[in-house]
């Protein structure tokens, strides 16, 4: 079946369809990660949003569950060069056609991703429009497709009570503002028992429950949505508990102390970012997906230091709060799907929280 | 980290000449680097002995030594240059080893010069056999299951261990050399006893046999900070057990999830980190293709051929940043100089699929076995960008120069399913078109990958491209096939064939339809930021993005393609030079090549650089969209010269010599007609169709007579017949395949072989210099040793040739290049060959006369005329020394090859020999070429009657060098008339011990074996000479070079030191 793909500036791309064939509107992304399109599309961040791969061989190993990175896909719609029609690894369960009809995933496949990818380059990313139906009068759907805000996302996507995964050593309070598994894996892993809270539980609670540590996670949308959940983290600041927090968490924890974000022009998604650790001069090679980032220029450096940068754009890759064991990072080091160079902020962590005995 | 200060002389060690495991790669990674250290202001001191480089220029480097790569030569460069530091890990293994050998004397110490880069631990750790594997065992790595051992009893008692088949890999040699797969004890101790003898330090590792096993490699960059990327990641279609260089490989990896490729990831930048490398690193992997379970197969720690494709495949230039990384700076420090505006640390990210494929010389090497293993094989490769990997293979195929388009190009329906099947499981070079007829057949994948071993998700594709020709078969042609088929990459003239149609009525259709290629970036980051270099691909069914330019005259730089015998790196100096000259002539450049291993397919040579096979349609894309104003063919070799006509028909001027003088030299008949009219003979000949009249012709013109097909390069199928039974036999050879034109019996005249390259802007010419063959006519002119200048020339001859190449130039209306061949024989001049093209030699006369003859002729070519180039026309004043060009060969990698020297083309490269001593200049062309002697002061004397005589002069000669000489029973008998103490030894089969004895007991120096003219009906030699060569023992098959070696010999026998010459001052 035959699927558009209509920008809101107008253009139109022709493909096939893939997954579901509703007709869906959302912000169209960019994703570069030549692998882990199963890790991208089940990543909560992506709520909201419909997500281009840039690579053009999709599928080609299949899929299989346990690397899913939530319970479900999350996009709004999927938007590939090519779905390989043989998935080909020792773990595939199913097909990534399937996967996506499961998944009630609207998709359009065959069209020209690099060229989809310089316009959102060039001109910013920009809401679009998936649909089958050939029918489509421009004028009437282009209001429409201008219109569509990313809204309530982290609602939609964060657990709906709290779940714990036992664990010996340290106790962490994860809020879930639609983390992805592995953060509580990587934490799990490293002995911890691991609280998964929802994203808009009290920090009162969060505290009642004695934490050693405070894992604050990723998640989508602008983080100035999300001004119930700054006010807890407030509250948490104010406890001496050490808090390590990842991507939209980062951007959260940075709006509660008093600076400022803003929505970048494409953003960084992908599993090839380089971050610069400013206290060693080391570079890592990193995962990352956002579309806001925290202003540099608006820290005020009595509160927090730049600890991370990009070595592209020099845009803000984490925050070391100072007098305080809080450290955040713009990527993310839990990586599924990108490089693991990083992980070894959870063991830093760690040891944050050993220390405090 | 900037800079560090200290450096400020860096010695470049080259690869030295082309073999196979070791080709153009070296090339551009080295002038990559050296161009990357002047742009810091080093003062760049390199030594390579290979004259056909680029890296030699003087351009390129600030003092350059074509000197032979050994520990002597590389001594007395470092007491004249006084380079502070030395960087070992860009001239591939050849180039590291010699730094490795020079350090292990404390010459490097005790002259206070560092290796910068890469440090002798580091290289030890990286490959010494058991250094690594203890490495790797600190860090939990694993290997397969193996040991280092120094005899053959040590390899049999363990590899009863671990279980056949058993891998071997000798340490320290380049390309496996010397390895390979042993099943059982009698194999082991064949390819052990040979392996133990090729190391360099006696050693092989015997290991666990992992073949079957998926095929991964990492290319990794580390700088001195400890900053870690990994530029690309690579899978081979073919699992462990081909070479990856004999493999078909897809960049970035297919079948790997993210938990896979990041866990082989993490174990790359491990790895890379325990060993401490500063620089490029390639590791390779075996994947279990079942589990998680992995084994380190080898680092290089070094720029590699992998590394070559990886910047090609991504565009991060991995030597450029190596070398920067070698002077101290981090990888954030280096800009990324695709994007102009991010950095060396990130790791690229690609939009598309590119696809290597190997070039083998099966087609050269016609008894050889085709059969792949861990030895490689390949000559050179071929690399295509698609959007798609079947696009990607289609591509790859018809950029192999070997007259394939398609997976239907070789022809396998005569085999039965059984035949087929077991066909399957032997991995040669013609494996996926025997996958498509399985496919063709409807054998199940599944069953051709149990055959195989070989990734369904691959085979799927191929039977994607399958199901793409029933499709077409079956028809109808619509728009929506037509596009399809388009988009996976279907040239027209197979379609037309499929469908019935012609190639021209394809392109019409697609015209119709609006079905056009179009172009496409590579950019390190998959769009994600602008890129500002022009590198560009080809896809169908998508947008435009290449962008147009008008501004500047452009020209088209046909490239050579793969790198293969008889076509070598040599068209790659031309072409880029050429590039470069009109570049400073104000020209936009446009260059389209294939090959992800050469100067020319790098990112900053031309303007533009279009990643496309040289076939007509696809280079007829090209030229729609940039519409050229001319296209160069002469200095691509015969890959462009064979675009010449397309290009015409697309309305593209042909700059320089016209398409009809490059024909008229290549057609027999105008051919004579010229000559005729230039008054200038040639050796009597016949054309003839039958063998009745090719034995009459023969009779006529007297034995012996060459015979040969005509229209044919490179003396393909060339042979000299001393006997009816020879001509009987030739022609019947030839005529197997059907001839459209006549079979050429000339006269045979054994004299001097003279070569010329001349420049002429259409009246005058431009001679640098005149070569003289030490070989007599008769050996390919690839494979003789070349002599600047000429040494035994009578002013009347030297007259002679140069009023003979300016009459041909000029009836041939040259402008720009001719190569011509001559043979000079009781006092007359005989014209072989004329080629008004850039030839073999054009590099090495350049060099050693250091008049750049390219650049010279792209600005005849562009209208200047000699006499205002600064040049007085005719032939330039010779050298005051001697430089001596030695064709070197890879025999020992190629099982089966008869090394016998002939009209046919067999060496892979060649090196010089520089010195105002002509011995000396001999010497170190044989030092070069990799025959030093003495070793054991032993050599082997198997002489054909004819040469007996002139043989004993040579055999005396070694013997007062102290030589003692086995020689077969005739040649003895002869020598001991002649006071020569000869030792008789039995012939092959006769009571032992024979001569087969002697070689395979490792003792001998040297086999001076001359076949008798003609096919050679006992196959004695030829197991004499394969022994030889496989055992790593030199073997002569040339009277003529063995008088040139003994002269050497002997100079160095009187001489401790060498001289050396920087050619950057000449």
């Amino acid at each position: 079946m035959e699927a558009f793909l209509i920008l809101e500036d107008g253009t139109v791309f022709v493909g096939t369809s893939i997954g579901s064939s509703r007709e869906v509107i959302s912000e169209i992304v960019f994703n570069t990660s030549m692998t882990g399109y199963l890790e991208v599309l089940t990543d909560p961040s992506y709520a909201g949003q419909a997500v281009t791969m840039t690579y053009p061989l999709i599928g080609n190993y299949g899929v299989c569950y346990k690397d899913m990175e939530s319970l479900k896909a999350w996009p709004d719609g999927y938007i590939v060069r090519e779905l390989s029609r043989m998935a080909s690894n020792f773990r595939c369960e199913d097909s990534i056609q399937k996967f996506l009809c499961d998944n009630d995933i609207p998709g359009i496949a065959g069209i020209d991703t690099r060229a989809l990818t310089k316009i959102l380059r060039q001109k910013g990313t920009m809401n679009g429009m998936i649909t089958t139906n050939k029918d489509f009068n421009l004028d009437e759907i282009l209001p429409k497709i201008k219109a569509y805000k990313v809204l309530d996302v982290v609602k939609k996507v964060t657990c709906k009570e709290k779940t714990v995964l036992p664990g010996k050593g340290a106790k962490v309070a994860l809020l879930d503002f639609g983390a992805k598994q592995n953060i509580a894996h990587s934490l799990h892993a490293r002995g911890c028992e691991v609280t998964i809270y929802p994203a808009f539980t009290k920090a009162e609670e969060i505290l009642a429950d004695n934490p050693d540590g405070i894992m604050l996670s990723n998640g989508p949308g602008d983080p100035k949505d999300c001004g119930a959940i700054i006010e807890e983290l407030r509250k948490l600041y104010q406890s001496d508990i050490p808090i390590f927090a990842i991507c939209l968490g980062h951007q959260l924890m940075a709006l509660a102390m008093g600076a400022d974000t803003h929505k970048m022009k494409y953003g960084h998604r992908g599993a090839n970012h380089p971050v610069k650790d400013l206290e060693t001069g080391r570079v890592y090679i990193s995962s990352q997906n956002h579309g806001y980032v925290v202003d540099e220029h608006t820290i005020d450096p009595s509160v927090a230091k730049v600890a991370f940068e990009n070595v592209n754009d020099k845009t803000n890759e984490g925050l070391s709060y100072i007098g305080k064991k809080i450290f955040t990072v713009q990527f993310h080091p839990e990586a599924c799907a990108g490089p693991t160079d990083t992980a070894y902020l959870f063991d830093r962590f760690i040891d944050m929280m050993k220390k405090e005995d | 980290m900037p800079k560090n200060p200290d450096i400020k002389k860096v010695l470049v060690i080259g690869s030295g000449p082309i073999v196979i495991g070791q080709a153009a790669e070296f090339d551009y990674a080295g002038t990559q680097a050296c161009r990357s250290l002047k742009e810091e202001g080093i003062e760049v001191v390199l030594v390579n002995s290979n004259p056909a480089t680029i890296m030699t220029d003087k351009d390129i480097a600030d003092e350059v030594y074509i000197e032979p790569l050994t520990v002597k030569a590389l001594e007395q460069i470092i007491i004249k240059e006084k380079p502070d530091s030395i960087l070992p890990t860009l001239g591939g293994q050849a180039g590291l080893n010699l730094a490795m050998e020079i350090e292990e004397t404390g010459f490097l110490k005790e002259h206070h010069v560092k290796l910068i880069g890469t440090t002798a631990l580091t290289i030890k750790k990286a490959e010494d056999r058991l250094m690594f594997k203890e490495t790797m065992e600190k860090i939990k790595e694993p290997c397969a299951a193996s040991l280092v051992v120094n005899n053959v009893e040590d390899g049999e008692v363990f590899a009863n261990k671990i279980g056949y088949p058993v891998v071997l890999r000798p340490a320290y040699t380049l390309g496996g050399s010397g390895g390979g797969i042993a099943h059982n004890p009698v194999e082991l101790r064949e390819i052990l006893e040979n392996g133990l003898r090729l190391s360099r330090v006696g050693e092989v590792l015997v290991e666990r046999c992992i073949a079957g096993w998926k095929e991964i490699e990492y290319e990794v960059m580390r700088d001195s900070k400890g900053n870690c990327i990994t530029v690309c990641n690579m899978e081979n279609i073919d699992p462990v057990g081909v070479h990856t260089g004999d493999s078909i490989v897809v960049a970035p990896s297919q079948t790997l999830s993210d938990k896979e490729y990041q866990m082989l990831r993490t174990s790359a930048l491990n790895i890379i980190d325990e060993l401490g490398i500063t620089g490029g690193c390639n590791v390779q992997y075996a994947l279990h293709p079942d589990s998680f379970e992995y084994c380190v197969i080898e680092v290089n720690p070094r720029v590699s051929r992998s590394s070559a494709l990886a910047s090609k495949a991504t565009g991060y230039p991995i030597a450029k940043v190596a070398a920067k990384i070698a002077l101290g700076y981090t990888l954030d420090e280096i800009k990324n100089a695709i994007t102009g505006k991010t950095y060396a640390s990130f790791e690229p990210t690609l939009d598309y699929c590119v696809v290597k494929m190997p070039r083998l010389p099966f087609d050269k090497f016609i008894s050889a076995k085709r059969t792949l293993t861990t030895q490689m094989k390949a000559t050179g490769e071929v690399m295509s960008i698609a959007n798609n990997f079947e696009g990607g293979i289609m591509k790859a195929i018809r950029s192999l120069e070997q007259h394939v388009d398609s997976l239907m190009s070789y022809d396998f329906t005569a085999l039965t399913d059984e035949e087929l099947l077991e066909e399957l499981a032997i991995v040669d070079d013609r494996r996926i078109w025997k996958i498509a007829e399985g496919l063709r057949r409807h054998m199940s994948p599944v069953k051709i990958h149990d055959m195989t071993m070989i990734d369904l998700w691959f085979i799927d594709k191929l039977q994607i491209i399958v199901d793409m020709e029933n499709a077409l078969k079956r028809g109808p042609l619509t728009k929506e096939l037509l596009a399809e088929a388009k988009r996976i990459e279907f040239p027209d003239n197979v379609i037309g064939a499929l469908t019935g149609h012609t190639e021209k009525e394809i392109k019409q259709m697609r015209d119709k339809y609006d079905i056009h290629a179009v172009f496409k970036m590579v950019d390190t980051c998959a769009a994600e930021f602008e890129a500002t270099t022009p590198y560009y691909y080809s896809v169908y069914g998508s947008e435009n993005e290449a962008i147009e330019t008008k501004d500047r005259k452009k020209v088209l730089v046909l490239g050579s393609g793969p790198i293969r015998i008889g076509q070598g790196i040599e068209f790659d100096f031309c072409s880029v030079h050429c590039t470069w000259s009109f570049e400073q002539q104000g020209y936009e450049t446009i260059i389209i090549n294939n090959n992800p291993e050469t100067v020319s397919t790098d990112f900053d040579i031309a303007d533009k650089l279009y990643f496309e096979p040289l076939t007509p349609e696809d280079v007829e894309s090209i030229v729609d969209f940039e519409k050229p104003d001319g296209a160069v063919v002469q200095f691509g070799g015969q890959t462009a010269i064979k675009l010449t006509e397309a290009l015409m028909k697309m309305g593209v001027p042909i700059l320089g010599t016209s398409a009809e003088d490059v024909d008229a030299a290549e057609d027999r008949e105008l051919f004579d007609k010229i000559l005729e009219q230039c008054g200038i003979p040639r050796a009597k000949g016949h054309t003839v169709f039958t063998v009745d009249e090719a034995l009459e012709a023969a009779n006529k013109l007297g034995y012996p007579v060459l015979v040969r097909p005509s229209y044919v390069l490179g003396g393909q199928g060339m042979q000299i017949a001393v006997s009816d039974e020879d001509v009987v036999e030739f022609m019947n050879i030839i005529n197997r395949i059907k001839q459209d034109h006549p079979i050429l019996v000339d006269k045979y005249l054994m004299g001097k072989e003279i070569e010329v390259d001349a420049v002429c802007d259409g009246e005058d010419i431009l001679i640098p210099g005149i070569m003289e063959h030490i070989e007599r006519a008769g050996i390919h002119s690839g494979d003789s040793i070349s002599v600047y200048p000429a040494k035994s020339l009578t002013p009347e001859i030297t007259d002679m040739i140069v009023d003979y190449t300016a009459k041909l130039a000029r009836s041939l209306h040259v402008k720009g290049l001719i190569n011509i061949q001559f043979i000079v024989y009781q006092n007359q001049v005989y014209v072989i060959e004329v080629n008004p093209r850039s030839s073999r030699t054009v590099p090495y006369i350049s060099k050693v006369t250091g008049i750049p003859i390219v650049k010279l002729a792209t600005k005849v070519i562009t209208g200047s005329k000699i006499k205002d180039l600064g040049y007085t026309p005719g032939l330039q004043k010779n050298a005051d020394y001697y430089a001596i060009k030695m064709p070197v060969f890879s025999f020992e990698k190629i099982r089966g090859a008869d090394i016998t020297m002939g009209p046919e083309m067999k060496s892979t490269g060649e090196c010089l020999g520089i010195s105002k001593d002509f011995d000396e200049a001999l010497f170190k062309a044989f030092q070069g070429a990799g025959i030093c002697l003495p070793k054991h002061k032993q050599i082997i004397m198997t002489l054909a009657d004819a040469d007996k005589e002139d043989g004993i002069d040579i055999a005396q000669r070694f013997e007062k060098l102290g030589y003692k000489i086995y020689a077969s029973r005739g040649t003895a008998k002869v020598l001991k008339e002649h006071g020569v103490h000869a030792i008789k030894v039995n012939k092959i089969g006769q009571e032992a011990p024979t001569l087969l004895d002697l070689i395979l007991e490792h003792k001998i120096d040297l086999i001076i074996d001359t076949p008798e003219n003609g096919i050679e009906r006992a196959g004695d030699g030829f197991l004499i000479r394969r022994y030889a060569i496989e055992t790593g023992v030199h073997c002569l098959t040339s009277l003529d070079t063995a008088h040139a070696l003994i002269s050497s010999l002997e100079h160095a026998f009187n001489n401790e030191d060498l001289t050396i010459i920087d050619i950057a001052k000449i």
